[in-house]
């Protein structure tokens, strides 16, 4: 292309023509560059047309100035439009260079889950927190007195040769692995005046061989409740609330004569459940009462002005009956694929 | 307790078709918990047949078998299988003769087993048919021979059904009885409860025979030298004596297959009646062979030494406690637990001395524990037997001695009682409702106790009640209470929601366990249960950092005899698991556990010589020399990781489980805390010496140790069955939580500009890292807001020996943009405490 060497409409017309074709046809950013440097840079023609003004008749300045004017403007516009054009096709472009198969991400990060046990165990006292109860908590390993004695176990009751205990040697040191959670009751009763409303849930233990129903450590959650004025209809009111927090409203509690050497009148708590594996039935699940008169007095607390109910239950027998587990070996061994099944909640 | 149907139907109405399953409904709504039901699992067609004759013949195999016509239904008719009248059956057994009636199982019958009879071919001939033996049917062990029903003094018609002749049509329930209620180990208490659920009209059997007088004194002494817990061994002891009783006579039919489907065998007439007036009663018989008695009873104490020959023929070494019935030749029987062997009772018996008597329950239940002789008979005298129904028991033996075994009553016998008189228990009016919950009337209150057979006067306050003979369990109100409730109805109580004072929801200490538990889970550990019983030399491993064996706690009856000391540490079981789930192809593990472990003290003796009685709140003094007694108990946690933390995946190598990842864990567990865990270079004789943190907190006494990181040693790891590198943390808990008290201050938040520098500072390889960071930090002062450690770069440029740190530094002033000299001038003075302490130098 030569350089114009007047300025006419023609001219103009067509440096602009051929300015607005080159633009049109710049595929990306370096060959729009290279138009913009050949129709506007300092030797394009509109350059040129720019120093021809300087030639131009006084009186035809105006109108040759509005030409070049005019036809610039309109050549940069087009450029500026392009230009943004290119950028976005340009920014798309690399996005899509970017696309990865997000379901073949790598994780550097492994996933990690509570013991299902420890958190039914926590869900229950949280339960029971709701109701201002709080929770209570003593040592595996136990004196004879809180495990047996001060529960009204006499040393020759045909129930205490019943609780299969593991005896620390020697045992003339009267030292026992808990039976039961029911010592850190006695441990509550000693350390606070009543009212006392508090949940233990803990670790004990029984010399029970392990099969799919037994193991010799286990899981329980009690619960006592010393007050003015407690009855068995409180007991019965809470044990209500209870089942229905945990296993939902259709959830229903039977009372059924038994005996405990802790409570009286003691009771057995049957739990029904529409829901439950093998259909709705009444499953027992444990034991409840009064507390024994005797039960307060080793508290040093007069059962004639304090009356107390107390319950307990099975933690593992919860899991099976709850969330259909069958073997008591998957709950001890430490298969790491049985906690994993419920990851962070139960 | 098994109770046979038709032996409870005898004492208290059943609606016809009352089925087992609705014994067991009405028993457990007062509180009698079913176990199983038991039947004579037997179908019929089985008649009485008729042996018209038979042939014997000799088999190849050298047996002989007969070849029966048996006469199964009367001439002209046909069978109940609808067969011929006479059926030829092939029969191995000889004990019988032509005209015998015997047990014929036709064609279409099942026997226990399951065993079904059909016609079969064999030893050349078509048997149409079995004829049973008592054990075929489930009645006994006898399989000497075929059941003659002669034997048993029957000699029913051609045809009968002997499914109910025999009483193999009765079933009976189990029940579990609970340790208060040793009445109910009795059809007598068991009917009563029945009555109690359906309101069926109970009749008591005690009251069915009269106790007579002996006429003439058979010699008994009660001579307890050593009562145990003030209670004399015997309070109640009957004897009477049947003489003639005919050995030869067989138990009949029905009183077999009650004891059968009560649980107890059939042994001879005698013995069987006295179990079966035990179970009918509840009071436990013994009887002995009068003529070989010498001279009258003692009831006495064993000496020290002392030897018994019990009816099992075992010789027992008997303890100064132990009860005894005693009579010239020395001891014949431990008393309420086992007969002697002396005795006994035999096939050649006509005279029988019968003993009813009341013992001891403490002294009985040790008894039977020390020699490990739970009876039926030690089962119901620890739970307490009825005093007053002894008498009744003995002469009930009587008259069945006299009605079945041909026995004449003689009046020579005896009859001690001392029993206590059973006080008044005071029942004050509205104290059932007021303990209950529930608004009980007057009648209601009085009915129930008169039900269970209580009597009772009213008083100013009340009632007062005494409790029937057979319930040494009701003492006191409260007990009267649960009667009132059960006899009315546990149903009834209503549902009450009690309104606790406010609380104050987890404490601390129980929000830390759950944060820790939480953010190791969330960080990917696993958290684990493991059995806390352990070897005694993983404990010596693992309990100390540095001495060979630690202090540990034994128990006296461990189930494994491999593992019988508490755990001192987590790791052992928490290495286990790991190898269980590594043989189970899970080899990237990381698992956690947070428990209590037993860290007793060397040196001290724990435990308490003596347990306070019970029923009394223990002095001060006395329960702060309990809890002394009990070992600590520290809460801590363990982690055992290995294989990958992080897998091979696309655009990702693996990355193995290092030393680094238990550090990394015990920075997850300082967060979850709140709380700086120091970590420093450490050792422990089962880590690797180089790779092994000791962890510790900063406290008002210093700064104290509290467990350990890092990697095991190689040759431990593999002693555990596991991979060379495995890493672990254990750490004290609730000494760390020890430590977290009181609120966070918080520091104001800088928004002016920051300058940030880095630093390269030279040392000794041997510098531990983190002791230069601390020696920059404390010199650069307060302008330094942040401090981390980018590189540590040994080699080229730097001296052997040497190492060069690199730190990212963030300075930043409160109230102003800092200049660079500013920053520099800090950072500067860092260095030269760094220098002065470790030798640093900057890097050139």
């Amino acid at each position: 292309m030569s350089a114009p060497t007047e300025i006419s409409e023609p001219v103009v017309t067509a440096a602009v023509d051929a300015a607005l074709a080159a633009i049109a046809s710049a595929g990306d950013s370096a060959a729009l560059k290279a138009v913009r440097s050949a129709h506007v840079g300092e030797v394009s023609p509109l350059a040129a047309l720019n120093a021809l003004m300087r030639s131009v008749p006084g009186d035809q300045k105006a109108a040759a100035g509005k030409l070049v004017g005019q036809a610039r403007a309109r050549v940069t516009q087009a450029l500026n439009a392009r230009e943004a054009e290119i950028v976005e096709a340009e920014a798309a472009a690399q996005l899509a260079a970017e696309t990865v198969d997000v379901t073949a991400a790598a994780s550097t990060w492994r996933a990690g889950a509570r013991h299902p046990l420890t958190l039914l165990q926590e869900r229950v006292s949280d339960v029971f927190i709701g109701m201002g109860w709080e929770v209570a908590e003593g040592p595996e390993l136990e004196s004879e007195w809180f495990n047996f004695d001060a529960l009204n176990f006499d040393e020759d009751h045909p129930a205490r040769a019943m609780q299969d205990t593991f005896f620390i040697d020697p045992p003339e040191a009267h030292l026992v692995l808990r039976t039961h959670t029911s010592p850190v009751q006695m441990r509550a009763l000693l350390g606070n005046e009543p009212p006392v409303y508090r949940i233990s849930p803990g670790r004990v233990y029984r010399t029970d061989e392990l099969d799919a129903t037994h193991t010799p450590v286990f899981h329980q959650i009690e619960g006592i409740a010393v007050d003015k004025g407690l009855t068995m209809a409180h007991l019965r009111g809470t044990l209500d609330h209870f089942v229905k927090a945990l296993f939902g409203d259709e959830a229903k509690v039977r009372l059924r004569p038994n005996y405990f050497p802790f409570t009286e009148p003691s009771a057995e708590l049957d739990l029904w459940h529409p829901t439950f594996k093998d259909g709705a039935r009444w499953i027992e699940w444990g034991g409840c009462g009064m507390v024994n008169a005797n039960v307060l007095r080793s508290a040093g607390i007069d059962p004639e002005v304090y009356s107390g109910f107390a319950f307990g239950v099975g933690v593992e027998r919860a899991l099976m009956f709850r969330n259909d587990v069958k073997d008591m070996h998957d709950m001890v061994e430490g298969d790491v694929r049985f906690s994993q099944q419920y990851g962070m909640t139960v | 307790m098994r109770v046979p149907l038709s032996w409870l139907g005898e004492f208290v109405d059943l609606t016809p078709g009352t089925t087992p399953e609705d014994v067991h409904a009405a028993l457990v709504s007062v509180g009698l918990e079913e176990e199983e039901i038991h039947r004579f699992e037997l179908t019929g067609p089985i008649v009485v047949g008729q042996v018209l004759e038979f042939v014997g013949e000799e088999q190849t195999n050298g047996k002989t078998i007969n070849w029966c016509q048996v006469r199964v239904a009367a001439d002209g008719e046909l069978a109940a299988d609808g067969g011929p009248a006479i059926h030829g059956i092939v029969c191995g057994a000889h004990n019988f003769v032509v005209g015998d009636k015997v047990v014929v199982t036709l064609p279409g019958a099942v026997l226990p087993g399951p065993f079904p009879i059909a016609p079969r071919k064999t030893y050349g001939h078509v048997s149409d048919g079995m004829i049973a033996s008592a054990r075929e049917l489930g009645l006994g062990d006898e399989h000497a021979g075929i059941l003659v029903l002669g034997d048993l003094g029957l000699d029913p018609e051609i045809g009968t059904d002997a499914i109910s002749l025999l009483g193999l049509d009765d079933s009976a329930v189990e029940i579990n009885v609970t340790p208060d209620r040793g009445y109910a180990f009795s059809i007598r208490g068991v009917a009563r409860e029945y009555s109690h659920a359906t309101g069926a009209t109970f009749r008591d059997p005690a009251l069915a025979v009269t106790a007579t007088a002996s006429t003439e004194e058979f010699p008994v002494s009660i001579d307890d030298a050593a009562p145990i817990r003030n209670r004399v061994g015997a309070s109640v002891f009957v004897t009477r004596v049947v003489r003639g009783v005919d050995p030869t006579k067989p138990s009949p039919a029905w009183l077999i297959a009650r004891l059968k489907l009560a649980g107890i065998r059939s042994i001879s007439l005698i013995v069987d009646i006295t179990n079966y007036v035990m179970i009918e009663l509840g009071q436990p018989i013994h009887g002995y062979d009068l003529d070989k008695l010498t001279g009258g009873l003692v009831v006495r104490r064993a000496t020290t030494g002392e030897k018994i020959v019990t009816l099992d023929d075992v010789t027992r070494t008997l303890n100064p406690e132990d009860l005894l019935i005693t009579d010239g030749s020395g001891p014949i029987g431990l008393a309420g637990v086992m007969g002697g062997a002396t005795t006994e009772i035999g096939d050649g018996t006509t005279n029988v001395l019968i003993e009813a008597a009341n013992f001891d329950p403490v002294s009985i239940a040790r008894t039977a524990r020390r020699h490990k002789l739970p009876s039926e008979a030690s089962r119901r005298f620890e739970r307490g037997v009825d005093p007053e129904v002894a008498a009744v028991a003995a002469a009930r033996v009587v008259q069945l001695l006299e009605e079945l075994a041909g026995g004449v009553a003689d009046g020579l016998g005896s009859l001690h009682d001392a029993t206590p008189e059973r006080a008044p228990i005071d029942l004050p009016t509205g104290f059932v409702s007021g303990l209950i919950g529930l608004e009980y009337t007057r009648e209601e209150v009085r009915t129930s106790l008169a039900e269970i057979g209580a009597s009772m006067v009213e008083t100013e306050t009340g009632l007062a009640v005494t409790a029937p003979s057979w319930r040494p369990d009701l003492t006191d109100k409260w007990t009267l209470a649960e009667e009132v409730a059960r006899i009315v109805g546990y149903d009834r109580i209503p549902s009450v929601l009690p309104v606790a004072p406010p609380g104050r929801g987890l404490t601390r200490t129980q929000q830390l366990k759950r944060s820790v538990a939480t953010v190791l889970a969330a960080t990917g550990h696993t958290e684990e249960l493991a059995y806390p019983f352990v070897a005694e030399k993983a404990n010596n491993l693992f309990g100390d950092p540095v001495t060979e064996t630690v202090p540990q706690i034994k128990v006296a009856n461990p189930l494994d005899g491999e593992a019988p000391f508490m755990r001192t540490s987590l790791l052992p079981g928490l290495l286990q698991i790991a190898h269980r789930n590594l043989s189970r192809g899970l080899t990237d593990l990381a698992i956690f556990e947070l428990g209590s472990v037993f860290r007793p003290v060397d040196g001290v003796s724990y435990g308490s010589a003596t347990v306070p009685p019970a029923a009394v709140r223990p002095n001060r003094e006395l329960e702060a020399e309990l809890n002394a007694g009990i070992p600590p108990q520290p809460f801590t946690a363990g982690i055992v990781i290995l294989g990958n933390t992080v897998t091979h995946q696309p655009g990702q190598a693996p990355v193995a489980a290092s030393w680094q990842d238990a550090i990394t864990a015990v920075r997850q567990i300082s967060l979850a805390v709140g709380l700086p865990i120091g970590v420093r270079q450490g050792s422990h004789k089962a880590m690797h010496p180089g790779r092994t943190a000791e962890l510790f907190v900063a406290t008002d006494a210093g700064e104290l140790s509290v467990g350990f990181a890092g990697e095991l040693l190689p040759t431990v790891a593999r002693g555990a069955d596991l991979p060379a590198v495995v890493a672990v943390v254990e750490l004290d808990l609730s000494a760390v939580f020890a430590q977290v008290t009181g609120e966070l201050q918080a520091t104001v938040i800088g928004t002016k500009p920051a300058a940030t520098q880095d630093l390269s500072l030279v040392v000794d390889v041997t510098v531990p890292a983190r002791d230069v960071l601390d020696a920059v930090r404390e010199g650069s002062g307060s302008l330094l807001e942040s401090i981390e450690l980018v590189d540590d770069y040994r080699g080229t440029g730097i001296a052997e020996g040497h190492k060069s740190l690199t730190f990212a530094l963030r300075f930043r002033a409160p109230d102003r943009t800092l200049t660079a000299a500013e920053a520099s001038d800090a950072k500067l003075a860092g260095v030269e405490l760094a220098a002065a302490r470790f030798g640093a130098a900057l890097r050139e």
